[in-house]
């Protein structure tokens, strides 16, 4: 759309950048129904999905976490990342003056369902630079192939 | 929609640099040693993050590192601009020369030191 005055998200096209994303979520970017698992936009961790041949990406953008803490599950084709940030605030320390508090904390829990072509013995995960990596294969009777016409 | 960006920055010379960004989400808190800012930028490696400071604005920008595979199709995106930039108006009493900057996780951790001369002291009171 007019994506270039937008820009700015104090602006007064913010607003309507909100209005946007929100029409975005109801009606869906190209008109296909949203996921019932779906959140508001602004959650933490974004999630973006994509999908290749071999296999679907699923990335979560979740900065400062431990690795080791982080939970990533897949029951009958829902996947699941749970994790928790702990503030990098000093608490209780009267001396410290905060000014801003925008990152959030706490814990989360995201769900994705996952297509039913997927192979969920086949996952890899990873975690660098703050984004989650899942990597679920897809079964091999889902993958394109060449049918040799008799 | 990329077709309608590149005619609106065709010819505004310096600003067409100008990438488009979002901006990070930051915490930022003072003690008596300097001011600290985290900021979340996950995705984003160190060689891809840039600070600046020019006289008193401080700015800090970060370009997204793709970890995608060959023949990705995207099917769902919350994060569609792969870009964080946000700049902050430092004030005099702040040591410029002396931040340090930590990038992990990406969570990039500033931390600003006050002047010397600025950071709190007693004041002897000499009874007269």
């Amino acid at each position: 759309m007019y994506e270039s005055i937008l820009n700015h998200p104090n602006s007064l096209f913010g607003e309507f950048e909100r209005l946007r994303r929100e029409l975005d979520d109801v009606f869906g970017v190209s008109g296909l129904p949203s996921s019932i698992r779906s959140v508001a936009p602004g959650t933490v961790p974004a999630i973006n999905v994509g999908r290749t041949p071999n296999s679907v990406e699923i990335y979560a953008f979740a900065p400062g976490l431990d690795a080791s803490k982080v939970e990533v599950t897949i029951d009958r084709g829902v996947l699941r990342i749970s994790g928790e940030r702990a503030s990098g605030i000093p608490n209780g320390d009267a001396k410290v003056q905060v000014y801003t508090r925008e990152r959030g904390t706490g814990s989360f829990t995201r769900a994705i369902s996952l297509p039913a072509d997927v192979d969920p013995g086949q996952v890899n995960a990873s975690y660098r630079d703050g984004v989650l990596r899942v990597s679920v294969a897809r079964r091999e009777s889902a993958q394109p192939k060449r049918i040799t016409v008799q | 929609m990329s077709d309608n960006k590149q005619v609106t920055r065709t010819g505004t010379g310096a600003e067409q640099e100008q990438q488009r960004a979002v901006l990070p989400a930051v915490d930022v808190f003072e003690d008596a040693g300097g001011i600290t800012l985290l900021a979340d930028m996950p995705g984003v490696p160190k060689d891809r993050l840039e600070l600046k400071i020019e006289g008193d604005a401080l700015l800090i920008e970060g370009g997204v590192q793709a970890q995608t595979p060959e023949g990705l199709e995207a099917v769902y995106a919350e994060v569609r601009v792969p870009r964080y930039r946000r700049s902050f108006t430092l004030s005099r009493d702040l040591d410029t020369a002396r931040i340090e900057a930590n990038l992990k996780d990406g969570v990039l951790t500033l931390r600003i030191p006050k002047q010397a001369h600025a950071q709190p002291r007693r004041i002897a009171v000499t009874a007269g």
